[in-house]
Protein backbone atom coordinates (compact mmCIF):
# COMPACT_ATOMS: atom_id res chain seq x y z
CA UNK A 1 0.00 0.00 0.00
CA UNK A 2 1.55 3.49 -1.19
CA UNK A 3 1.65 5.73 1.65
CA UNK A 4 4.18 8.89 0.99
CA UNK A 5 2.79 11.98 1.82
CA UNK A 6 2.20 13.19 -1.77
CA UNK A 7 -0.20 10.26 -2.59
CA UNK A 8 -1.80 11.05 0.63
CA UNK A 9 -2.69 14.38 -0.37
CA UNK A 10 -3.37 13.64 -4.22
CA UNK A 11 -6.56 11.61 -2.62
CA UNK A 12 -7.11 14.10 -0.01
CA UNK A 13 -7.72 16.47 -3.14
CA UNK A 14 -9.96 13.41 -5.07
CA UNK A 15 -12.31 13.20 -2.05
CA UNK A 16 -12.43 17.74 -1.86
CA UNK A 17 -13.23 17.16 -5.64
CA UNK A 18 -15.67 14.62 -5.35
CA UNK A 19 -17.59 16.16 -2.51
CA UNK A 20 -18.17 19.56 -4.74
CA UNK A 21 -19.44 17.56 -7.76
CA UNK A 22 -21.25 15.09 -5.61
CA UNK A 23 -22.66 18.89 -3.86
CA UNK A 24 -23.06 20.34 -7.18
CA UNK A 25 -24.96 17.44 -8.47
CA UNK A 26 -27.51 17.41 -5.84
CA UNK A 27 -28.26 21.44 -5.84
CA UNK A 28 -28.03 21.93 -8.78
CA UNK A 29 -28.77 19.44 -11.12
CA UNK A 30 -31.69 17.79 -9.72
CA UNK A 31 -35.38 19.48 -10.66
CA UNK A 32 -36.26 23.22 -9.35
CA UNK A 33 -34.85 26.30 -11.00
CA UNK A 34 -32.87 28.76 -8.27
CA UNK A 35 -34.42 31.59 -10.07
CA UNK A 36 -37.89 30.39 -10.45
CA UNK A 37 -37.78 30.20 -6.82
CA UNK A 38 -35.95 33.47 -6.50
CA UNK A 39 -38.69 35.13 -8.26
CA UNK A 40 -41.02 33.36 -6.56
CA UNK A 41 -39.75 34.68 -3.55
CA UNK A 42 -39.21 38.18 -4.36
CA UNK A 43 -43.11 38.35 -4.86
CA UNK A 44 -42.62 38.52 -8.87
CA UNK A 45 -45.86 36.68 -10.79
CA UNK A 46 -45.14 33.54 -12.19
CA UNK A 47 -44.38 35.15 -15.99
CA UNK A 48 -41.26 37.03 -15.04
CA UNK A 49 -39.58 39.23 -17.64
CA UNK A 50 -37.15 36.98 -20.02
CA UNK A 51 -34.56 39.67 -20.17
CA UNK A 52 -34.86 39.74 -16.33
CA UNK A 53 -34.59 36.36 -15.69
CA UNK A 54 -31.37 36.22 -17.65
CA UNK A 55 -29.98 38.76 -16.18
CA UNK A 56 -30.25 36.86 -12.96
CA UNK A 57 -29.14 33.48 -14.12
CA UNK A 58 -25.87 35.53 -14.93
CA UNK A 59 -25.41 37.41 -12.15
CA UNK A 60 -25.40 34.17 -10.03
CA UNK A 61 -23.59 31.81 -12.89
CA UNK A 62 -26.49 29.61 -13.21
CA UNK A 63 -26.59 30.50 -17.12
CA UNK A 64 -25.16 27.89 -19.85
CA UNK A 65 -25.77 24.45 -19.62
CA UNK A 66 -25.07 21.92 -16.65
CA UNK A 67 -21.15 21.28 -17.72
CA UNK A 68 -20.55 25.20 -18.36
CA UNK A 69 -21.81 25.93 -14.98
CA UNK A 70 -19.83 23.22 -13.26
CA UNK A 71 -16.85 24.00 -15.13
CA UNK A 72 -17.22 27.89 -14.34
CA UNK A 73 -18.05 26.96 -10.73
CA UNK A 74 -14.98 24.37 -10.20
CA UNK A 75 -13.06 27.58 -11.84
CA UNK A 76 -14.17 29.48 -9.46
CA UNK A 77 -13.37 27.22 -6.63
CA UNK A 78 -9.80 26.96 -7.59
CA UNK A 79 -9.69 30.42 -6.38
CA UNK A 80 -11.74 30.33 -3.40
CA UNK A 81 -14.88 32.18 -4.72
CA UNK A 82 -17.52 29.96 -3.41
CA UNK A 83 -20.39 32.01 -5.80
CA UNK A 84 -22.63 34.46 -4.54
CA UNK A 85 -25.54 34.44 -2.04
CA UNK A 86 -29.25 34.01 -3.59
CA UNK A 87 -30.58 35.80 -0.78
CA UNK A 88 -28.12 38.49 0.03
CA UNK A 89 -26.41 38.97 -2.99
CA UNK A 90 -22.86 39.06 -1.28
CA UNK A 91 -20.59 36.11 -1.23
CA UNK A 92 -20.31 33.03 0.45
CA UNK A 93 -17.04 32.82 1.24
CA UNK A 94 -17.35 36.39 3.36
CA UNK A 95 -20.95 35.28 4.88
CA UNK A 96 -19.38 31.77 6.26
CA UNK A 97 -15.88 34.24 7.15
CA UNK A 98 -18.41 36.19 9.09
CA UNK A 99 -20.07 33.36 10.66
CA UNK A 100 -17.55 31.26 11.67
CA UNK A 101 -15.69 32.71 14.38
CA UNK A 102 -18.65 32.07 16.95
CA UNK A 103 -19.34 27.96 15.82
CA UNK A 104 -15.48 28.10 16.05
CA UNK A 105 -16.21 29.69 19.93
CA UNK A 106 -18.94 27.32 20.59
CA UNK A 107 -17.02 24.09 19.03
CA UNK A 108 -13.97 25.25 20.90
CA UNK A 109 -15.79 25.16 23.72
CA UNK A 110 -17.93 22.18 23.42
CA UNK A 111 -14.58 20.31 22.69
CA UNK A 112 -12.99 21.89 26.25
CA UNK A 113 -16.26 19.97 27.96
CA UNK A 114 -15.99 17.00 25.60
CA UNK A 115 -12.75 15.66 25.93
CA UNK A 116 -11.92 15.51 29.73
CA UNK A 117 -15.62 14.58 30.10
CA UNK A 118 -15.39 11.54 27.70
CA UNK A 119 -11.94 10.59 28.61
CA UNK A 120 -13.39 10.66 32.20
CA UNK A 121 -16.00 8.53 31.52
CA UNK A 122 -14.59 5.65 29.63
CA UNK A 123 -11.63 5.61 32.56
CA UNK A 124 -14.02 5.54 35.50
CA UNK A 125 -16.31 2.60 33.52
CA UNK A 126 -13.50 0.95 33.34
CA UNK A 127 -11.89 1.25 36.93
CA UNK A 128 -15.00 0.89 39.04
CA UNK A 129 -16.31 -1.81 40.59
CA UNK A 130 -19.33 -0.54 41.99
CA UNK A 131 -21.96 -2.81 40.33
CA UNK A 132 -24.65 -0.41 39.68
CA UNK A 133 -22.43 2.60 39.08
CA UNK A 134 -20.15 -0.02 36.84
CA UNK A 135 -23.09 -0.78 35.34
CA UNK A 136 -24.34 3.40 34.76
CA UNK A 137 -21.27 4.51 33.71
CA UNK A 138 -21.09 2.12 30.52
CA UNK A 139 -24.31 2.19 29.51
CA UNK A 140 -24.69 6.68 29.95
CA UNK A 141 -22.92 7.32 26.72
CA UNK A 142 -25.68 4.65 24.34
CA UNK A 143 -28.31 6.24 26.13
CA UNK A 144 -26.98 10.30 25.70
CA UNK A 145 -25.89 9.46 21.78
CA UNK A 146 -29.80 8.26 21.19
CA UNK A 147 -30.60 11.75 22.78
CA UNK A 148 -32.59 14.40 20.16
CA UNK A 149 -29.72 17.27 20.35
CA UNK A 150 -32.29 19.55 19.98
CA UNK A 151 -34.42 18.34 22.89
CA UNK A 152 -31.43 17.99 25.62
CA UNK A 153 -30.48 21.75 24.49
CA UNK A 154 -34.24 22.55 25.10
CA UNK A 155 -34.58 20.62 28.59
CA UNK A 156 -31.18 22.72 29.97
CA UNK A 157 -32.44 25.75 29.26
CA UNK A 158 -35.91 24.89 30.27
CA UNK A 159 -34.09 23.74 33.50
CA UNK A 160 -31.08 26.28 33.99
CA UNK A 161 -32.44 29.31 32.49
CA UNK A 162 -35.78 29.18 33.30
CA UNK A 163 -36.22 27.33 35.91
CA UNK A 164 -33.31 28.73 38.12
CA UNK A 165 -32.20 31.35 36.23
CA UNK A 166 -28.87 30.68 36.60
CA UNK A 167 -27.98 31.41 32.87
CA UNK A 168 -29.25 33.61 30.11
CA UNK A 169 -31.49 31.68 27.40
CA UNK A 170 -30.39 33.51 24.57
CA UNK A 171 -27.55 35.76 23.61
CA UNK A 172 -24.19 36.11 23.58
CA UNK A 173 -22.77 37.74 25.65
CA UNK A 174 -19.58 36.35 27.69
CA UNK A 175 -19.23 33.82 29.01
CA UNK A 176 -21.96 32.76 30.82
CA UNK A 177 -24.25 32.53 27.22
CA UNK A 178 -21.65 29.74 26.14
CA UNK A 179 -22.21 27.19 28.82
CA UNK A 180 -25.60 25.69 27.83
CA UNK A 181 -24.66 25.54 23.95
CA UNK A 182 -21.54 24.15 24.56
CA UNK A 183 -22.77 21.57 26.85
CA UNK A 184 -25.97 20.77 24.49
CA UNK A 185 -22.75 20.48 21.78
CA UNK A 186 -20.46 18.50 23.76
CA UNK A 187 -22.49 15.67 25.24
CA UNK A 188 -23.18 13.67 22.21
CA UNK A 189 -19.61 14.08 21.50
CA UNK A 190 -17.96 13.17 24.89
CA UNK A 191 -20.31 10.11 24.27
CA UNK A 192 -18.71 9.14 21.35
CA UNK A 193 -15.22 9.32 22.88
CA UNK A 194 -16.29 7.13 25.41
CA UNK A 195 -17.59 4.75 23.62
CA UNK A 196 -14.25 4.57 21.03
CA UNK A 197 -12.21 4.43 24.05
CA UNK A 198 -14.21 2.04 26.31
CA UNK A 199 -13.60 -0.19 23.37
CA UNK A 200 -10.06 0.40 22.65
CA UNK A 201 -9.35 0.16 26.49
CA UNK A 202 -11.55 -3.32 26.36
CA UNK A 203 -9.66 -4.76 23.80
CA UNK A 204 -5.97 -3.42 24.86
CA UNK A 205 -6.56 -4.77 27.99
CA UNK A 206 -6.86 -8.62 26.78
CA UNK A 207 -3.46 -8.25 25.51
CA UNK A 208 -0.82 -10.36 26.56
CA UNK A 209 1.78 -7.32 27.63
CA UNK A 210 -1.27 -6.22 30.02
CA UNK A 211 -1.86 -9.84 31.49
CA UNK A 212 2.52 -9.73 31.97
CA UNK A 213 2.24 -6.62 33.92
CA UNK A 214 -0.66 -7.37 36.04
CA UNK A 215 0.73 -10.68 37.06
CA UNK A 216 4.13 -9.11 38.11
CA UNK A 217 1.92 -6.99 40.32
CA UNK A 218 1.67 -3.61 38.69
CA UNK A 219 -1.35 -1.52 40.40
CA UNK A 220 -4.49 -1.00 38.45
CA UNK A 221 -4.11 2.59 38.44
CA UNK A 222 -0.59 2.39 36.85
CA UNK A 223 -1.34 -0.24 34.67
CA UNK A 224 -4.11 2.21 33.20
CA UNK A 225 -2.77 5.04 32.96
CA UNK A 226 1.46 4.47 32.05
CA UNK A 227 0.61 1.40 29.93
CA UNK A 228 -3.13 0.74 29.11
CA UNK A 229 -3.90 4.49 27.84
CA UNK A 230 -0.94 4.79 25.85
CA UNK A 231 -1.89 2.63 23.05
CA UNK A 232 -5.79 2.94 23.38
CA UNK A 233 -5.34 6.43 23.05
CA UNK A 234 -4.60 5.54 19.86
CA UNK A 235 -7.94 4.68 17.80
CA UNK A 236 -8.99 8.55 19.65
CA UNK A 237 -7.30 10.36 17.09
CA UNK A 238 -9.03 8.82 13.70
CA UNK A 239 -11.62 9.99 15.68
CA UNK A 240 -11.06 13.51 15.39
CA UNK A 241 -12.48 14.33 11.69
CA UNK A 242 -15.95 13.04 12.69
CA UNK A 243 -16.16 14.59 15.65
CA UNK A 244 -15.33 18.05 14.18
CA UNK A 245 -17.73 17.32 11.31
CA UNK A 246 -20.41 16.32 14.37
CA UNK A 247 -19.59 19.74 16.10
CA UNK A 248 -20.41 21.54 13.03
CA UNK A 249 -23.55 19.80 12.33
CA UNK A 250 -24.59 19.83 15.74
CA UNK A 251 -23.69 23.38 15.71
CA UNK A 252 -26.59 23.57 12.85
CA UNK A 253 -29.45 22.63 15.98
CA UNK A 254 -27.79 24.05 18.66
CA UNK A 255 -27.19 27.44 17.34
CA UNK A 256 -31.17 27.23 16.07
CA UNK A 257 -31.99 25.68 19.78
CA UNK A 258 -30.42 29.33 21.50
CA UNK A 259 -30.75 31.64 18.87
CA UNK A 260 -27.32 31.86 18.22
CA UNK A 261 -25.51 33.34 15.43
CA UNK A 262 -22.77 31.11 13.39
CA UNK A 263 -22.80 28.53 10.08
CA UNK A 264 -25.44 25.90 11.65
CA UNK A 265 -27.72 28.91 11.70
CA UNK A 266 -26.07 30.69 8.47
CA UNK A 267 -26.57 26.60 6.65
CA UNK A 268 -30.33 26.37 8.58
CA UNK A 269 -31.98 29.71 7.22
CA UNK A 270 -29.80 28.83 3.80
CA UNK A 271 -31.91 25.78 3.45
CA UNK A 272 -35.31 27.46 4.42
CA UNK A 273 -34.49 30.04 1.57
CA UNK A 274 -33.40 27.55 -0.58
CA UNK A 275 -30.45 29.34 -0.93
CA UNK A 276 -28.17 26.87 -2.75
CA UNK A 277 -25.04 28.83 -3.16
CA UNK A 278 -24.96 28.87 1.04
CA UNK A 279 -25.61 25.63 1.43
CA UNK A 280 -23.16 24.22 -0.80
CA UNK A 281 -20.58 26.28 1.15
CA UNK A 282 -21.50 25.08 4.10
CA UNK A 283 -21.18 21.58 2.78
CA UNK A 284 -17.57 22.08 1.49
CA UNK A 285 -16.77 23.95 5.04
CA UNK A 286 -17.61 20.52 6.85
CA UNK A 287 -16.04 17.88 4.12
CA UNK A 288 -12.60 20.11 3.70
CA UNK A 289 -12.79 20.57 7.13
CA UNK A 290 -12.74 16.42 7.78
CA UNK A 291 -10.59 16.01 4.75
CA UNK A 292 -7.71 18.45 6.22
CA UNK A 293 -7.68 16.27 9.61
CA UNK A 294 -8.29 13.23 7.96
CA UNK A 295 -4.60 14.02 6.19
CA UNK A 296 -3.06 15.45 9.51
CA UNK A 297 -4.16 12.67 11.50
CA UNK A 298 -3.07 9.94 9.19
CA UNK A 299 0.55 11.87 8.58
CA UNK A 300 1.12 11.94 12.65
CA UNK A 301 0.23 9.05 12.73
CA UNK A 302 3.39 7.13 12.57
CA UNK A 303 5.11 9.95 14.62
CA UNK A 304 2.68 8.98 17.59
CA UNK A 305 2.74 4.54 16.67
CA UNK A 306 6.21 3.66 16.89
CA UNK A 307 4.87 0.51 14.84
CA UNK A 308 3.97 2.21 12.48
CA UNK A 309 7.16 3.77 11.25
CA UNK A 310 8.67 2.27 8.17
CA UNK A 311 10.87 -0.93 8.20
CA UNK A 312 8.95 -1.84 11.54
CA UNK A 313 5.78 -3.35 10.34
CA UNK A 314 4.91 -6.97 11.89
CA UNK B 1 -0.75 -17.86 26.93
CA UNK B 2 -3.87 -15.68 26.74
CA UNK B 3 -5.88 -15.96 29.99
CA UNK B 4 -9.58 -15.92 29.17
CA UNK B 5 -12.28 -13.12 31.16
CA UNK B 6 -13.71 -15.72 33.85
CA UNK B 7 -16.86 -13.90 33.68
CA UNK B 8 -18.78 -16.00 30.52
CA UNK B 9 -22.69 -15.66 30.74
CA UNK B 10 -23.96 -19.40 30.68
CA UNK B 11 -25.81 -20.40 27.48
CA UNK B 12 -29.60 -20.48 29.08
CA UNK B 13 -28.87 -16.60 29.68
CA UNK B 14 -27.76 -15.72 26.94
CA UNK B 15 -31.03 -16.37 24.71
CA UNK B 16 -33.19 -15.22 27.58
CA UNK B 17 -34.05 -11.02 25.99
CA UNK B 18 -32.75 -9.43 29.55
CA UNK B 19 -35.62 -6.72 30.65
CA UNK B 20 -34.23 -4.36 28.60
CA UNK B 21 -35.36 -5.87 25.64
CA UNK B 22 -38.45 -7.04 26.71
CA UNK B 23 -39.56 -3.35 27.51
CA UNK B 24 -38.24 -2.47 24.23
CA UNK B 25 -40.06 -4.63 22.13
CA UNK B 26 -43.29 -3.96 24.10
CA UNK B 27 -42.49 0.02 23.25
CA UNK B 28 -41.95 -1.11 19.54
CA UNK B 29 -45.09 -2.51 19.41
CA UNK B 30 -46.79 0.55 21.55
CA UNK B 31 -45.18 2.71 18.66
CA UNK B 32 -46.67 0.63 15.92
CA UNK B 33 -50.13 0.39 17.44
CA UNK B 34 -49.82 4.35 17.68
CA UNK B 35 -48.78 4.91 14.15
CA UNK B 36 -51.76 2.02 12.64
CA UNK B 37 -54.48 2.32 15.16
CA UNK B 38 -54.29 5.73 16.31
CA UNK B 39 -57.60 6.37 17.39
CA UNK B 40 -57.34 3.09 19.42
CA UNK B 41 -55.04 4.68 21.83
CA UNK B 42 -56.57 8.51 22.03
CA UNK B 43 -60.09 9.64 20.93
CA UNK B 44 -59.37 13.28 21.01
CA UNK B 45 -59.03 15.07 17.61
CA UNK B 46 -55.35 16.09 17.39
CA UNK B 47 -56.00 18.87 15.20
CA UNK B 48 -58.68 20.50 16.95
CA UNK B 49 -58.18 24.14 18.47
CA UNK B 50 -60.12 24.25 22.13
CA UNK B 51 -59.65 27.88 22.95
CA UNK B 52 -60.78 27.38 26.69
CA UNK B 53 -58.46 24.71 27.05
CA UNK B 54 -54.94 26.52 26.02
CA UNK B 55 -51.52 25.34 27.40
CA UNK B 56 -53.03 23.16 30.17
CA UNK B 57 -50.63 21.25 32.45
CA UNK B 58 -50.71 17.18 32.31
CA UNK B 59 -53.49 15.88 33.76
CA UNK B 60 -55.88 12.70 33.95
CA UNK B 61 -58.46 13.95 30.93
CA UNK B 62 -54.99 15.30 28.77
CA UNK B 63 -51.91 12.98 29.79
CA UNK B 64 -49.41 15.07 27.87
CA UNK B 65 -51.62 19.01 28.16
CA UNK B 66 -52.82 20.80 25.65
CA UNK B 67 -50.80 22.78 23.44
CA UNK B 68 -51.00 27.16 23.12
CA UNK B 69 -54.35 26.36 20.70
CA UNK B 70 -55.96 24.11 22.84
CA UNK B 71 -55.10 20.67 21.55
CA UNK B 72 -54.38 17.67 23.52
CA UNK B 73 -50.71 17.15 22.84
CA UNK B 74 -51.09 13.43 23.49
CA UNK B 75 -53.37 13.18 21.03
CA UNK B 76 -50.64 14.54 18.84
CA UNK B 77 -48.43 12.39 19.61
CA UNK B 78 -50.41 9.39 18.90
CA UNK B 79 -51.16 10.89 15.44
CA UNK B 80 -47.63 12.15 14.89
CA UNK B 81 -46.30 8.41 14.96
CA UNK B 82 -47.85 7.64 11.86
CA UNK B 83 -45.93 10.52 10.07
CA UNK B 84 -42.36 10.09 11.75
CA UNK B 85 -42.52 6.79 11.05
CA UNK B 86 -43.20 6.51 8.06
CA UNK B 87 -40.66 8.69 6.84
CA UNK B 88 -37.97 6.80 9.08
CA UNK B 89 -38.93 3.72 7.56
CA UNK B 90 -38.95 5.24 3.40
CA UNK B 91 -35.34 6.21 5.10
CA UNK B 92 -34.28 2.79 6.12
CA UNK B 93 -35.36 1.36 2.99
CA UNK B 94 -34.42 3.89 0.45
CA UNK B 95 -30.30 2.98 2.53
CA UNK B 96 -30.66 -0.33 2.78
CA UNK B 97 -31.77 -0.97 -0.95
CA UNK B 98 -29.40 1.81 -2.56
CA UNK B 99 -26.36 0.92 -0.20
CA UNK B 100 -26.96 -2.98 -0.91
CA UNK B 101 -27.07 -1.85 -5.10
CA UNK B 102 -23.62 0.32 -4.79
CA UNK B 103 -21.92 -1.94 -2.51
CA UNK B 104 -23.41 -5.32 -4.16
CA UNK B 105 -21.83 -4.14 -7.41
CA UNK B 106 -18.64 -2.71 -5.99
CA UNK B 107 -17.91 -5.98 -4.65
CA UNK B 108 -19.17 -8.31 -7.14
CA UNK B 109 -17.60 -6.23 -10.00
CA UNK B 110 -14.77 -4.80 -8.09
CA UNK B 111 -12.52 -2.85 -10.39
CA UNK B 112 -13.58 0.80 -11.60
CA UNK B 113 -17.09 -0.27 -9.69
CA UNK B 114 -14.92 -0.26 -6.47
CA UNK B 115 -12.66 2.57 -6.92
CA UNK B 116 -15.84 4.77 -7.66
CA UNK B 117 -17.38 3.41 -4.65
CA UNK B 118 -14.23 4.15 -2.31
CA UNK B 119 -14.34 7.52 -2.79
CA UNK B 120 -18.20 7.75 -2.98
CA UNK B 121 -17.98 6.73 1.04
CA UNK B 122 -14.71 8.87 1.26
CA UNK B 123 -17.15 11.46 0.39
CA UNK B 124 -19.88 10.64 2.24
CA UNK B 125 -18.29 9.97 5.47
CA UNK B 126 -16.51 13.15 4.62
CA UNK B 127 -19.75 15.26 4.73
CA UNK B 128 -22.01 14.98 8.20
CA UNK B 129 -24.99 13.24 7.62
CA UNK B 130 -27.30 15.97 8.78
CA UNK B 131 -26.04 18.96 6.44
CA UNK B 132 -25.88 16.30 3.32
CA UNK B 133 -29.60 15.56 4.26
CA UNK B 134 -30.03 18.85 4.56
CA UNK B 135 -28.65 19.95 1.04
CA UNK B 136 -30.96 17.30 -0.23
CA UNK B 137 -33.91 18.58 1.29
CA UNK B 138 -32.67 21.71 -0.07
CA UNK B 139 -33.11 20.62 -3.73
CA UNK B 140 -36.21 18.34 -3.50
CA UNK B 141 -37.94 20.67 -1.42
CA UNK B 142 -39.83 20.48 2.04
CA UNK B 143 -42.33 18.08 3.53
CA UNK B 144 -42.28 14.61 5.24
CA UNK B 145 -41.65 11.93 2.21
CA UNK B 146 -38.66 14.61 1.57
CA UNK B 147 -36.66 14.39 4.68
CA UNK B 148 -37.14 10.65 4.37
CA UNK B 149 -35.99 10.83 0.84
CA UNK B 150 -32.83 12.97 1.95
CA UNK B 151 -32.23 11.31 5.31
CA UNK B 152 -32.38 7.74 3.21
CA UNK B 153 -29.67 9.30 0.96
CA UNK B 154 -27.87 10.50 3.75
CA UNK B 155 -26.85 7.32 5.35
CA UNK B 156 -26.07 5.05 2.29
CA UNK B 157 -22.37 4.92 3.01
CA UNK B 158 -22.90 2.51 6.25
CA UNK B 159 -24.81 -0.03 4.09
CA UNK B 160 -22.54 -0.06 0.67
CA UNK B 161 -19.81 -0.70 3.14
CA UNK B 162 -21.11 -3.88 4.91
CA UNK B 163 -22.71 -5.19 1.34
CA UNK B 164 -19.29 -4.91 -0.13
CA UNK B 165 -17.78 -6.93 2.80
CA UNK B 166 -20.16 -9.88 2.73
CA UNK B 167 -20.04 -9.83 -1.18
CA UNK B 168 -16.15 -9.93 -0.75
CA UNK B 169 -16.78 -12.56 1.85
CA UNK B 170 -19.04 -15.07 -0.48
CA UNK B 171 -17.90 -14.34 -3.86
CA UNK B 172 -15.36 -17.11 -3.75
CA UNK B 173 -17.15 -19.69 -2.22
CA UNK B 174 -17.41 -22.43 -4.21
CA UNK B 175 -21.33 -22.77 -4.41
CA UNK B 176 -21.37 -19.44 -5.98
CA UNK B 177 -18.03 -20.44 -8.22
CA UNK B 178 -19.76 -23.11 -9.56
CA UNK B 179 -23.16 -21.62 -10.34
CA UNK B 180 -20.70 -19.52 -12.48
CA UNK B 181 -19.14 -22.55 -13.60
CA UNK B 182 -22.62 -23.85 -14.83
CA UNK B 183 -23.37 -20.41 -16.48
CA UNK B 184 -25.61 -18.68 -14.44
CA UNK B 185 -24.79 -15.17 -15.17
CA UNK B 186 -23.10 -12.43 -13.03
CA UNK B 187 -26.14 -10.26 -12.10
CA UNK B 188 -28.45 -12.96 -11.20
CA UNK B 189 -25.82 -15.13 -9.63
CA UNK B 190 -25.45 -12.10 -7.48
CA UNK B 191 -28.92 -11.58 -6.82
CA UNK B 192 -30.19 -15.23 -6.62
CA UNK B 193 -26.85 -17.19 -4.38
CA UNK B 194 -24.44 -14.01 -2.94
CA UNK B 195 -27.01 -11.48 -2.08
CA UNK B 196 -29.56 -13.85 0.14
CA UNK B 197 -26.62 -14.56 2.61
CA UNK B 198 -25.56 -10.65 3.11
CA UNK B 199 -29.59 -10.40 3.66
CA UNK B 200 -29.16 -11.12 7.58
CA UNK B 201 -26.03 -8.77 8.09
CA UNK B 202 -27.73 -5.98 6.35
CA UNK B 203 -31.09 -5.86 7.68
CA UNK B 204 -29.66 -6.03 11.13
CA UNK B 205 -27.87 -3.09 10.18
CA UNK B 206 -31.80 -1.64 9.04
CA UNK B 207 -33.10 -2.24 12.55
CA UNK B 208 -29.85 -0.50 14.20
CA UNK B 209 -30.07 2.55 11.62
CA UNK B 210 -33.87 2.53 12.33
CA UNK B 211 -32.93 4.58 15.69
CA UNK B 212 -30.56 6.95 14.22
CA UNK B 213 -33.13 7.76 11.04
CA UNK B 214 -35.67 8.63 13.94
CA UNK B 215 -33.30 10.72 15.26
CA UNK B 216 -32.40 12.70 11.97
CA UNK B 217 -36.04 12.48 10.67
CA UNK B 218 -36.82 14.41 14.02
CA UNK B 219 -33.76 16.51 13.97
CA UNK B 220 -35.20 17.84 10.08
CA UNK B 221 -38.25 18.52 10.66
CA UNK B 222 -37.26 20.66 14.31
CA UNK B 223 -35.21 22.90 11.79
CA UNK B 224 -38.55 23.36 10.12
CA UNK B 225 -38.49 21.56 6.63
CA UNK B 226 -40.58 19.10 7.74
CA UNK B 227 -44.25 18.62 7.10
CA UNK B 228 -46.20 22.08 7.21
CA UNK B 229 -47.13 23.10 10.89
CA UNK B 230 -50.83 21.93 11.42
CA UNK B 231 -49.22 18.51 10.82
CA UNK B 232 -48.22 16.53 14.13
CA UNK B 233 -45.11 15.77 12.84
CA UNK B 234 -42.68 15.02 16.25
CA UNK B 235 -39.62 17.17 15.56
CA UNK B 236 -42.01 20.15 14.59
CA UNK B 237 -44.13 19.45 17.67
CA UNK B 238 -40.79 20.31 20.13
CA UNK B 239 -40.12 22.96 17.77
CA UNK B 240 -43.39 24.48 18.38
CA UNK B 241 -43.37 24.38 22.02
CA UNK B 242 -39.85 26.44 21.58
CA UNK B 243 -41.93 29.60 22.53
CA UNK B 244 -44.05 28.54 25.10
CA UNK B 245 -41.49 26.97 27.27
CA UNK B 246 -41.64 29.40 30.58
CA UNK B 247 -45.44 28.84 30.57
CA UNK B 248 -45.39 25.11 29.82
CA UNK B 249 -42.43 22.79 30.46
CA UNK B 250 -44.61 19.92 29.30
CA UNK B 251 -45.06 21.14 25.83
CA UNK B 252 -41.31 20.47 24.85
CA UNK B 253 -40.58 17.98 27.18
CA UNK B 254 -42.95 15.24 26.49
CA UNK B 255 -42.97 15.32 22.83
CA UNK B 256 -39.02 15.08 23.54
CA UNK B 257 -39.59 12.24 25.63
CA UNK B 258 -41.87 9.96 23.32
CA UNK B 259 -38.68 10.43 20.26
CA UNK B 260 -35.81 9.50 22.98
CA UNK B 261 -37.90 6.34 24.04
CA UNK B 262 -38.56 5.37 20.31
CA UNK B 263 -34.91 5.91 19.60
CA UNK B 264 -33.24 4.14 22.74
CA UNK B 265 -35.85 1.19 22.19
CA UNK B 266 -35.37 0.45 18.65
CA UNK B 267 -31.61 0.92 19.50
CA UNK B 268 -31.85 -1.91 21.84
CA UNK B 269 -34.02 -3.95 19.42
CA UNK B 270 -31.32 -3.51 16.47
CA UNK B 271 -28.84 -4.32 19.30
CA UNK B 272 -30.07 -7.82 19.92
CA UNK B 273 -31.13 -8.53 16.22
CA UNK B 274 -27.51 -7.54 15.53
CA UNK B 275 -26.60 -9.98 18.36
CA UNK B 276 -28.57 -12.83 17.30
CA UNK B 277 -26.82 -12.37 14.28
CA UNK B 278 -22.93 -12.89 15.29
CA UNK B 279 -24.08 -16.14 17.61
CA UNK B 280 -25.37 -17.44 14.19
CA UNK B 281 -22.38 -19.46 12.17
Amino acid sequence: MKTSPLWRLAQALLVLWAAFSLSFAILYALPGDPVAILLAQSGEPGTADPAQVAELRARYHLDGSLWQQYGGALWRLLHLDLGVSLQTGKPVAAALAAALPATLALAFAALLLAVPLGIGVALAARQVRRRPLQAALHNAPALVVSLPTFWVGLLLLQLFSFRLHWLPAMGEHGVASLVLPALTLALPCAAMIAQVLGRSLASVSQQPFVQALRSKGVGRWRLLWRHVLHNAAIPLLSLTGTLLGNLLAGAVVTETVFSRDGVGRLAQAAVASQDIAVVQGVVLLAATLYVLTNLLTDLLYPRLDPRLRQGSHP
Amino acid sequence: MILQPTFAPSRALRYWPGFPLALSLLLFLLLLGWAFFPTLFSSADPLLADPTQTLRAPSAQHWFGTDHLGRDLYARCVHGAALSLQATAIAVLIALLVGTLLGGVAGWFGGVADRVLAVLVEVLMAIPALLLAMAIVTALGFGTLEIAVAVGLSSVAVFARLARGEVLRWRSRTFVEAARVVGVGPWSNLCRHVLPHAAGPLLALAALEFASAVLAVSALSFLGFGAPPPQPEWGLLIAEGRNYMVAAWWYTTLPGLVVAAVVLATQQLGRGLQRLQGEQP
